[in-house]
């Protein structure tokens, strides 16, 4: 079946992933690669001479990095193009020059040139490699020509070091090459590269020159050649399929292929994962590296499956990791749920021997492969690079395991010999097998295979004849202890893998149950310092790790909460903490970016965009976080992501909820003002009107009670203008007491003046030999007056309306006592808000709603206290005001 | 003739005092009640020929006032005294019955026409004249005959019956219900009514820009011009 035939006509519409990837570009500067097979064939040369062509046409140019080591004909070149003076970074008492990446991203020239992308930078630098300075000028919009050689593209890598036995460590990854808008070929036969060569024509540095001899041969050059014009020609044909996807142009290329390679913690991976990549980008296949964890890995396996599955990441391939019984079976099962068609997988390395007995992966998957391909590539570092050989670290071996399985052994023993009075002697053995079994459960495979042993000795040892020899007379009990000696490890192995199993499963429960408990206690966090701080504390915890979190306070980020506390960042860790917010990709230790930083910074995100950032950083060296880590830190960091979001949507509505309170305010001041300001106003108007209109048939009385009405009215408005006038005081903060000492009676009496008492008698009893008190006398009488106020226009006319003041140790209390109906409980506090009234369910007059709430500003202001409550003697109110003694 | 009783209803004194000195001048016997229950216990015995209700009462508001005088079958009639931007509760006291309102604050001279066109409206409901004038405008009721301005203008049956309706309760605020209720039977809306008002205007005001006949009671109504 052709790839055609799996075509219908409804698939026929341009594929969202190509729309995406053009749209992708659009505000995106354009890349183009100058591609050459080996050094020397004139990639920087054809470089220069198209950007001075681009220079005549008018583009803006200039040069961020050319290295002409200096051949005449390349630096006349670059006479005439503008240069970005490099940046001098000291580094170990040397002076680095490096491309000065800020200083071009601040000249925002429309084309800039960079030489060799596959440098690596200096240490210090923003991004380690040279590629990802140039990821950063195309994100902002500048285009960028660069030089590549072809050993340098990462999936050729080990094709390269095969052909010239040199591997070089500097790579580009080949999504670069994938997102390149143009690829040019600089083209030259062998012949000429060599007679160049032999012309002095081309650059070598010192280490390549030795090695020169061996590379520069014309079977390592054509391999090269053709290495080059393949990966050319694979990049216009992947740029046709995008514009044919793009355009809805039925073509050959449906990803009906799905490829999936086995990683695991053997050196051949990242050549498994190379070859896969070239595999399927010759098939069109979407690709998945997968690791089968079967839980028997080392720390230090796992961190080499990380760092293999990483590399699958950036070379474009999608990375999972899935828990299976054995490597073969997860690999099936993970194959035949996802239409996988081809399988690549690792040859095994054990002796042929030993596969009979126990086939390979590799064996497993071919036999079990069904209608898929599977690839099997040796399994080997292929080159010297890998340094980091696989150092065999197995879990420690405990000593107390091995006593313990002694134990077990012992005991095992002391049963047969009690049990060998009765029984036959083959029977014994089962009980041993009992106790070689009892160790592989308690203390795993190798303490079991200890007890094998040593069960295997004693049984020689007690019970075959001659007994208490190790030598063994009958032919017949030397296969009897051979098969023993089989069936306990068998079942040692069995059991121990069981028990590994157990525990990993039992690990993943502990993780769940753990993120569980998070994410509830999550829920239930109301402020958002705890919500970091637990956060901080659970990844801390959970991951071994130092923790802070920042979050974005006006333009900046801020440290809210560590773990343990930490309350400012560095420099350099700020700065990549930043590059992490503001790019939304990791920064800082271990990452492309700022890797000199001392931490890690990964965002935290919602659907609504990064809401914080989270540093790591422990005191080991090496990977911060395996990718099994690395994923329980994303759903710690998603569910926190969450609860932050939902912390600023509770805050928002609180906002509004405090909005629509300062509206019902409003609304009550609106309402105040309209009932307050009109109603004087309204016997005003009414009474002017009247004496204009009807003066002739008014009498002398009637005149003059509509003056007198005029005259009330006007101060009344007076009066509540004023209030207002306090009020507004007292919100602006303008208020500045004017303290000074004062005599309580002089207030007092002069308060009682101007409220003018005629409908109620006063009661004054103030206490002899008060201090004189600190106060403003205008703001003090005030608020005497409009508690007076209040109690006259509640206190029935007649009552009495009594002003007490005692000394109460260092204050000097004055109270304001009426005769009226008291407080209903509910109103106690409440009377003080502005324009809140008690009810007046009689025909009382209603005040304005501000006398109470003045006072008791008034009364703070100057550093004492208003409270009100009932009068315990008899029906009324009673305010109470604590005046502090100077 | 013995002089006509009004009862004043508010609870602010002041206003009290004012209107009834200003009433008084004017022949008539004013009465007091400061707020709704002592006005409707009043009211029991003592009947009058206009009151004069302030509708932010304390305890018993104006509006429930209404209510219970126009449920217990009194058509005495009922000037309420309002804010200015209390559309709401003006409506509701005039679709509950009420003749009129004005609002705070006001002058006296305003507030006596109110209280003229209101008793005046309770005479003529009692006998009618055939003829109505006011302004430009004469309708003759009996042969159905509009004149403006000394011409005489055409109108439909719909349009004369709005114009007739007016009539009836010159001087008099109507709200948009009331009217659309009367004329429409309740079933349009009052942008229909709009319309209707537009073309009487062009039809009888000298400048429909500017009228002076038909008035606008912004959110509340319309008002003819009280009779000459």
């Amino acid at each position: 079946m052709t790839d055609t035939d799996r075509f219908t006509s409804e698939e026929r519409r341009p594929s969202p992933e190509a729309l995406l990837k053009e749209a992708g570009q659009a505000g995106r500067g354009r890349l183009k690669i100058f591609l050459g097979a080996a050094p020397g064939v004139g990639k920087t040369y054809e470089m220069l001479v198209q950007a001075r062509r681009r220079k005549l046409d008018g583009v803006d140019v200039v040069i961020g990095v050319v290295e002409t080591h200096g051949r005449v004909e390349t630096d006349l070149l670059t006479k005439g193009l503008e240069t970005v003076p490099k940046k001098r970074m000291p580094y170990k008492g040397r002076v680095l020059a490096e491309m000065d990446l800020d200083a071009i991203l601040q000249r925002r020239p429309r084309l800039v040139l960079v030489d060799e992308l596959a440098h690596d930078n200096a240490p210090g630098s923003r991004h380690p490699k040279r590629y990802l300075d140039v990821e950063e000028l195309l994100s902002s919009g500048i285009d960028v020509y660069t030089t590549l050689n072809v050993q340098h593209v990462e999936s050729l890598n080990d094709v390269v070091a095969q052909i010239t036995k040199v591997r070089v460590r500097e790579t580009v990854p080949d999504s670069i090459l994938d997102r390149a808008d143009d690829i040019e070929l600089v083209d030259l036969t062998p012949e000429d590269l060599l007679q160049r060569l032999k012309d002095g024509k081309v650059y070598l540095p010192g280490a390549a020159e030795r090695a020169a001899q061996n590379y520069f041969v014309p079977g390592n050059l054509a391999a090269l050649r053709e290495l080059a014009l393949r990966r050319t020609a694979q990049r216009v044909d992947a740029q046709m399929v995008d514009y044919m996807r793009a355009h809805a142009i039925a073509g050959p290329w449906e990803a009906s292929e799905r490829l999936l390679v086995a990683v695991n913690a053997r050196p051949g991976a990242a050549a498994a994962i190379r070859y896969a990549r070239r595999l399927a980008d010759r098939l069109r296949a979407s690709w998945t590296a997968i690791h089968i964890e079967t839980g028997t890995a080392s720390e230090a396996e796992r961190d080499r499956v990380a760092q293999a599955l990483r590399l699958a990441e950036r070379m474009g391939g999608v990375a999972a990791t899935v828990p299976a019984a054995s490597e073969a079976e997860g690999v099936l099962q993970f194959a035949r749920a996802n239409n996988v068609t081809h399988i690549v997988t690792m040859a095994g390395r054990g002796s042929r021997w030993l596969e009979f007995f126990r086939p390979s992966t590799a064996q497993e998957i071919i036999r079990q492969a069904g209608e898929m391909s599977v690839h099997v590539v040796p399994d080997r570092a292929g080159g010297k690079e890998i340094a980091d050989k696989a150092v065999p670290v197995r879990s420690p071996l405990e000593p107390r395991a091995f006593l313990g399985s002694l134990v077990f052994s012992a005991a095992g023993l002391g049963v047969a010999l009690l049990l060998r009075q009765t029984m036959a002697v083959s029977n014994v053995a089962l009980v041993l097998l009992v106790a070689v079994l009892a160790s592989a459960v308690a203390f795993g495979l190798w303490p079991s295979l200890f007890a094998c042993l040593i069960c295997a000795l004693a049984y020689n040892f007690f019970f075959l004849p001659p007994l208490y020899t190790f030598t063994i007379a009958e032919p017949e009990n030397v296969v009897t202890l051979l098969v023993f000696v089989l069936v306990a490890g068998i079942a040692s192995n069995l059991t121990a893998r069981v028990r590994m199993q157990a525990i990993v499963a039992r690990q993943r429960a502990a993780t769940t149950e753990d993120l569980y408990r998070f994410s509830r206690k999550l829920s239930g966090i109301a402020t958002l310092d705890d919500l970091l701080w637990a956060t901080a504390y659970q990844v801390a915890h959970m991951l071994h790790l130092h923790v802070v979190l920042l979050l974005p306070e006006q333009e900046n980020l801020q440290v809210r909460a560590g773990y343990p506390p930490e309350d400012t960042l560095e420099e350099g860790d700020l700065a990549a903490a930043k590059w992490a917010f503001e790019h939304g990709q990791e920064a800082g230790r271990g990452a492309d970016t700022l890797p000199g930083a001392k931490r890690l910074f990964l965002p935290m995100r919602t659907a609504r965009g990064i809401v914080a950032i989270i540093g790591l950083d422990s005191q080991q060296d090496g990977a911060l976080l395996t990718s099994d880590q690395r994923r329980l830190l994303d759903s710690l960091s998603d569910q926190t992501a969450l609860a932050i979001e939902r912390l600023h949507l509770a805050e928002e509505m609180d906002r509004a909820r405090v909005a629509a309170e300062t509206d019902k305010l409003r609304s009550a001041l609106l309402t105040s003002i309209s009932h307050d300001l009109r109603t004087p106003l309204a016997s005003i108007l009414g009474s002017a009107s009247s004496l204009k209109q009807y003066r002739s048939q008014l009498s002398e009385t009637d005149q003059g009670e509509l003056l007198g009405t005029i005259q009330d009215e006007a101060e009344r408005l007076n009066r509540f203008i004023a209030n207002l006038l306090d009020m507004t005081r007292l919100e602006s903060g303008a208020l500045a007491p004017n303290l000074e000492l004062i005599e309580l009676g002089d207030v007092v009496g002069s308060v009682l003046r101007r409220a003018s008492l005629q409908n109620h008698s006063v009661q004054l009893d103030l206490e002899p030999g008060l201090p004189m008190l600190r106060l403003d006398p205008v703001l003090f009488e005030q608020v005497l007056f409009n508690l007076i106020d209040n109690a006259v226009k509640y206190a029935p006319p007649g009552t009495v309306i009594a002003l007490r003041a005692r000394r109460e140790g260092k204050v000097v209390e004055m109270s304001i006592l009426d005769e009226g109906p008291g407080l209903p409980d509910e109103d106690r506090e409440r009377i003080f808000d502005k324009f809140y009234r008690v009810r007046a369910g009689d025909r009382q007059r209603a005040g304005t709603g501000l006398g109470l709430a003045i006072a008791r500003g008034f009364m703070e202001a100057m550093g004492g206290t208003v409270t009100a409550a009932n009068r315990s003697d008899r029906s009324g109110a009673v305010f109470t005001l604590t005046l502090p003694m100077p | 003739m013995t002089p006509l009783r009004i009862l004043i209803v508010d609870d602010e004194p002041p206003i009290r005092r004012f209107l009834r000195t200003a009433l008084a001048a004017q022949d008539y016997r004013v009465e007091e009640a400061g707020d709704g229950e002592a006005a409707l216990e009043f009211l029991k015995r003592n009947p009058v020929d206009l009151i004069i209700l302030d509708l932010g009462l304390p305890g018993m508001d104006g509006l429930e006032v209404v209510r219970q005088l126009r449920a217990g079958g009194s058509a005495t009639p009922i000037i309420i005294l309002s804010s200015r931007d209390d559309e709401a509760g003006k409506v509701a006291a005039l679709d509950l019955g009420a003749d009129d309102y004005v609002s705070k604050p006001f002058g006296v001279e305003e507030l006596s026409a109110r209280v003229r066109a209101a008793l005046r409206h309770r005479l003529q409901q009692e006998g009618e004249k055939p003829l109505f004038k006011s302004g430009d405008l004469s309708v003759d009721l009996v042969r159905r005959i509009v004149t403006a301005r000394e011409q005489e203008v055409k109108l439909t049956p719909r349009e004369y019956d709005l114009l007739r309706l007016f009539i009836s309760h010159a001087g008099k605020v109507l709200t948009h219900n009331f009217i659309l209720k009367e004329v429409w039977g309740g079933q349009s809306d009052v942008q229909y009514l709009r319309i209707y008002i537009r073309t009487l205007r062009q039809k009888l005001e000298a400048d429909p820009q500017q009228p002076r006949l038909i008035l606008t009671e912004q959110g509340v109504g319309y008002r003819l011009r009280a009779a000459d």
